[in-house]
């Protein structure tokens, strides 16, 4: 069963671990992710990201097909992991060992 | 040579004198004794911002806010004649907090005709009057008119709700504003409806995490990390200076000049900003607001980055140039922990383009933060040792020294004044 709009058939390996609706949800698949895990997802994404975006612009946003929605939510995920593969080379921001900063109100979609 | 013009006494802090330039002491944010004489100077006679308009959008829309440092729950609630007020938690029979789900001392939210409360089944009306009592007949003199909720002292400006627990303030809320506040009036703050919020417990005094968000000394080496090399090491060879800062009253001001990173070749910027075309500074294609109050940017800084408005004593308004806010709450708990809250506010997405450059702001917002929230504890910890009891301020940290030396005035004035009353 595809997540996906079918243009974008080559990220359905990681729709559904990445999927993820809410901020709370993405930072713990961070959390618990490697760097070559999210390495991967980053470098299938990317390629594709301005193709995503504009795709999801052909659309209104409070009117978003299930698969259109997806794809949102999968360009959130690669926002979330672009700061361990760009900046950190590890999940959690250096130097924060003690500290969280939880989010509890998100716009949605 | 400084990059921006200082004012004629050759500093910021030297054009304010009574602020001294010597190093400081930090015992106001290590000491258990000092936190009480704080609540009771400052805390308990303030106007304290506990939220906005929009989250009590309709009659009987209310939430409840837990704040420690005043020793009580509010309810904020929005009544039939359309006025937002604010009552103690505290149901009049035996005490009883009035409104909570499961925790005591969580917060909550939503909308009701009355308030019951969960022990006996005591009722009060939007206006926080006794409506109705179980039994009442088998109570003693009872007079339902005078056992009404506690009300807390209310005022709205500019869709923000303040509220006063003193039993009279000595200054409204606006006289207590002032005009360097008051003067953004006609920003569109009700219509950044778009909002993310967080939250978290910091091991720190709540004015080590207000200092820490009132200089930008700190942004080229604890935020280092976030830009590529190129970019981080000339943010290390220029430092950091603000073209304008302003203290009137208990409040100050802070305004930075802008960056145009969608102008900066790309070994400057990280590859998701021009993918997504945000980051720290907002969204690279800037909300059209249309004419601003004449309180934002009021030194006409150009290119201009970003307004912080410090409200004493713990709110902070920030209004970037390209067409969002944040808000920072510095809850205390205790001598060395608070609560903060960081809200960031955007103009509702038009498009999903629009709302995935509002996510990449978000998310770089609060990486960030996570970075100064870590420093904090750091700091507290190194404080808190006692065997360094001054500290140094440079001229770009102009506004730590004034919260520390405004907050001092309070206690001392409150003090001399209270000499022979509890």
């Amino acid at each position: 069963m595809a997540m996906l709009p079918a243009e974008f058939a080559g990220l359905e390996p990681f729709a559904p671990a990445w999927c993820l609706a809410s901020e709370p949800e993405r930072l713990a698949k961070r959390m618990s992710s490697t760097m070559t895990e999210m390495q991967a997802f980053y470098d299938a994404i990317v390629p594709r990201a301005e193709e995503a975006i504009a795709h999801l612009d052909t659309f209104s946003l409070d009117a978003l097909p299930a698969e259109e929605e997806h794809l949102l939510h999968l360009v959130y995920s690669m926002i979330q992991v672009s700061f361990p593969v760009e900046c950190w080379r590890q999940p959690n921001v250096p130097d924060t060992g003690s500290a969280t900063f939880d989010c509890v109100v998100e716009p949605v979609p | 040579m400084p990059r921006f013009p200082k004012p004629p006494e050759g500093s910021w802090t030297e054009h304010y004198p009574e602020l001294g330039t010597a190093p400081v002491s930090y015992e106001d944010s290590t000491s258990a004794e000092f936190y009480e004489r704080e609540r009771r100077a400052v805390f308990k006679r303030v106007w304290l911002n506990v939220g906005r308009v929009e989250q009590v959008p309709r009659v009987g829309s209310y939430f409840t806010k837990q704040l420690d440092v005043l020793n009580t729950s509010l309810i904020i609630v929005r009544d039939r004649d359309d006025r937002i007020r604010a009552f103690h938690n505290v149901c009049r029979h035996r005490g009883n907090r009035l409104v909570y789900v499961d925790d005591p001392r969580g917060e909550t939210s939503g909308s009701c005709r009355q308030f019951a409360c969960k022990y006996h089944g005591w009722r009060y009306g939007l206006d926080g009057s006794l409506a109705f009592v179980q039994q009442e007949d088998e109570f003693f003199d009872l007079d339902k008119t005078q056992a009404g909720l506690v009300p807390a002292h209310c005022d709205v400006w500019a869709g923000f709700i303040f509220i006063n627990v003193a039993p009279e303030p000595e200054q409204s809320l606006r006289e207590f504003l002032g005009p360097m506040i008051t003067n953004l009036e006609g920003y569109p703050f009700e219509r950044m409806t778009s909002r993310f919020a967080y939250r978290t417990s910091i091991r720190s005094n709540w004015k080590i995490f207000m200092d820490a968000f009132q200089e930008f000394y700190h942004a080229p080496i604890v935020h280092a990390g976030q830009s590529p090399e190129a970019y981080a090491k000339a943010a290390r060879e220029a430092g950091f200076e603000a073209p304008h800062y302003r203290i009137e009253g208990p409040h100050r001001l802070v305004s930075t000049a802008g960056i145009r990173f969608w102008e900066l070749p790309d070994e400057m910027v990280k590859p998701m900003e021009p993918i997504t075309r945000g980051g720290l500074f907002g969204p690279w294609d800037a909300a059209e607001l249309g004419e601003l109050p004449v309180g934002v940017n009021p030194a006409k800084c150009d290119p201009w980055g970003l307004d912080s408005f410090q409200l004493f004593p713990n709110f902070t308004i920030l209004i970037w140039s390209q067409g969002w806010y944040l808000t920072y709450h510095y809850w205390p708990t205790s001598h060395h922990t608070h609560v903060f809250e960081g809200n960031v506010y955007f103009m509702p997405p038009r498009s999903p383009r629009q709302r995935i450059a509002q996510e990449m702001s978000a998310v770089t917002f609060k990486e960030f933060a996570l970075q100064d929230a870590n420093t904090l504890q750091a700091t507290q910890l190194g404080i808190e040792s006692g065997y360094v009891d001054t500290f140094y301020l440079s001229d770009q940290e102009i506004l730590c020294r004034h919260l520390h030396h405004e907050v001092a005035k309070w206690v001392e004035q409150y003090e001399s004044s209270a000499v022979g009353v509890r």
